[in-house]
């Protein structure tokens, strides 16, 4: 990979496609998970204030997206944080996932709210630069 | 949609032919030609994935509203017999579980709230947490919690949220029977312990509208809708904890579907044959998120009525229907003359039961199932009413809004927030939100013709016109 972690979306008729791509696929599920945050607050009026950290075991590197994804959302919103940096590594099955914010105020942009990350065109692959995670997120 | 690949049945309904070799139940389509000339090829792909499941009983059908969702297109409706080996799908329920609209008519006139129409949409936003970050003014311990989900609306009356007349008018007299909390995971549970009482973002909204057309002067009368009579609309589900209770099942029920015997055409199809354990610890979670989803719609119908107690303190806001609309519900239908027991999957669909059932309130039982057909902040609504013919149709079901006709993302290209609501507030609609960003995502252009879905509803026998109601106020999440 010679670029950074990169993210985007594509289309879906009722919600929204995210895209993270990086060099390595924790790299791209990072990605993915700032593009699914973003779509709330954007990530850079965010302060580094509050930190959560859970571990998760996985083996499917896809359901292992959405996992991320969802844990990411569920922890975040039952300590009510916006969250604007995330770090992932893996080892074999097991994950440690970790992401920066701070409660929500009145000086954040406010978004669409991202409900969960869905199987809908859920995938990860390998590509010429790295690794690529997609999938739709409800929102 | 290329419409040719399929067969007319008549001019609002259509099937897709089946090749010699394929081995699906029947899709159906109820809309008119121009509907499904826009609608997304997703929606076929989607629906005839749906028809290949096990144990599927007449057709898998989509409503004139239909657009690509994920697994079920949204507007999907699927009927399954246990006792031949039928499923329940998570992703046939969707994610928002029982999200749905409560619908309060008024004893106001339009005249009466336009002299306070800012002050009371201000106040309305004020008191009515909306949008991504806003939590509620409850807390409840993890058993207050459990409360709420085994109790629904009627926990909520309890608290002081409405009276006991509300619930005569909510689905299921506001309290869903076979809700299983322990099924429900601990973090779906800490997830939902800042949102009841919210409203959630997206198309979520709360509406003050005014009954603009009468369709149906029987139907309105029973209804107690007339001409230039104010209604609010609440349209939310389950939040957080319905969310989370349908990621749990989807992942745990895509991994176990080949352990069960089952092939999935889409893994967001998640499935588990209804009679198996895995199928009752989803069901009994699934309940629980409807209680909470009518707890949540009760909580919030009793802060709207505290905010026009402000205003109007003689007015009346009573429940004029509560219907969800991304369910799976235990039915009996008849089925070549036959009662059944099914379980009827309606993925962003309406109940629409017809004259005379027994489940209505005494008073619609003369005109069938208050349909509402939300539609988009800028055009309007419809109330409908269920139709007998609708029970043959469609298991008794119907639209339930207007319909995406148009990405999130095309949405922000081709609107601006600020830009949207300036609009609206020329032509007299007044909106309010926290996200501009959200405003775009809904403008009325992102959404089908909500004329044309209602009058297709009613052209395919699925519900008939009552009312029109057009929106003044909108507080969108």
């Amino acid at each position: 990979m010679t670029g950074a972690p990169s993210y985007g979306y594509f289309e879906h008729e009722a919600d929204i496609g995210v895209i993270g791509r990086g060099a390595t696929l924790a790299d791209a599920f990072v990605a993915a998970a700032r593009a699914a945050f973003a779509i709330m607050c954007p990530p850079e009026g965010v302060a580094r204030a509050a930190r959560i950290a859970f571990d998760f075991e996985e083996d499917d590197d896809e359901l292992a997206l959405v996992t991320w994804l969802n844990l990411l959302l569920a922890h975040a919103r039952e300590r009510g944080l916006v969250l604007g940096e995330f770090a992932l590594a893996r080892d074999g099955r097991r994950w440690h996932g970790e992401a920066w914010g701070e409660p929500w105020s009145a000086h954040h942009e406010r978004g669409t709210e991202v409900k969960g990350a869905t199987l809908t065109m859920l995938s990860v692959r390998r590509v010429p630069e790295g690794w690529e995670a997609r999938c739709v997120v409800d929102v | 949609m290329n419409i040719e690949r399929l067969r007319p049945i008549d001019e609002w309904s259509w099937s897709l032919p089946k090749a010699p070799e394929e081995t699906r139940g029947e899709v159906r389509l109820y809309a008119g030609r121009e509907l499904i000339e826009h609608m997304d090829d997703k929606v076929l792909e989607q629906i005839t994935n749906v028809a290949k499941l096990p144990g599927l009983v007449g057709a898998a059908m989509t409503m004139p509203d239909a657009h690509w969702g994920y697994g079920f297109p949204i507007g999907g409706v699927a009927a399954f017999d246990p006792e031949a080996g039928g499923i329940i799908s998570a992703g046939g329920v969707g994610f928002d579980i029982s999200c749905g609209i409560r619908c309060l008519r008024t004893t106001l006139a339009a005249a009466d709230i336009a002299p306070v129409a800012r002050a009371l949409a201000d106040s309305l936003f004020a008191n009515i947490p909306a949008g991504v970050g806003e939590e509620g003014s409850l807390r409840l311990a993890p058993r207050e919690l459990d409360d709420v989900l085994t109790g629904g609306a009627r926990w909520a009356v309890g608290e002081g949220y409405g009276t006991e007349a509300d619930l005569e008018f909510v689905e299921e007299h506001g309290c869903m029977a076979g809700a299983k909390p322990e099924h429900v995971s601990d973090l779906a549970k800490k997830r939902q312990r800042g949102e009841m009482g919210t409203l959630g973002s997206g198309n979520h909204y709360l509406e003050v509208q005014v009954v603009d057309r009468i369709h149906d002067a029987e139907a309105a009368r029973a209804f107690g809708l007339a001409e230039g009579q104010v209604v609010v609309s609440i349209h939310c589900g389950s939040r957080g904890l319905g969310h989370q209770i349908g990621t749990d099942y989807l992942v745990s029920l895509a991994k176990g579907a080949a352990r069960l015997g089952i092939s999935l055409p889409d893994r967001e199809l998640a499935c588990a044959p209804i009679r198996s354990p895995e199928g009752q610890q989803y069901i009994g979670a699934m309940n629980a998120a409807m209680n909470c989803a009518l707890a949540n719609r009760q909580i919030l119908a009793e802060l709207t009525r505290r905010v026009f107690r402000h205003f109007f303190p003689g007015a009346s806001l009573e429940t004029l229907f509560d219907v969800s609309h991304n369910t799976c519900k235990p039915e009996t239908h008849t089925v070549n003359g036959r009662p059944r027991l099914l379980y009827v999957h309606r993925k962003g669909a309406t109940r629409a039961f017809g004259p005379g059932h027994p489940s209505l309130p005494a008073r619609y039982r003369p005109v069938g199932q208050p349909v509402i057909i939300g539609g988009s902040m800028g055009t309007g609504s419809y109330v409908l009413a269920g139709t007998a013919e609708s029970e043959n149709r469609a298991f008794s079901s119907a639209s339930h809004g207007a319909g995406r006709a148009m990405s999130r993302n095309q949405a922000l290209r081709h609107w601006r927030g600020r830009e949207l609501i300036d609009e609206l507030a020329g032509r007299g609609i007044l909106i309010r939100t926290k996200s501009m960003r959200g405003a775009a995502e809904e403008a009325p252009g992102a959404y089908k013709d909500v004329d044309l879905v209602a009058e297709a509803t009613e052209k395919a026998g699925l519900a008939r016109r009552v009312a029109f109601l057009r929106p003044r106020l909108c507080v969108k999440g």
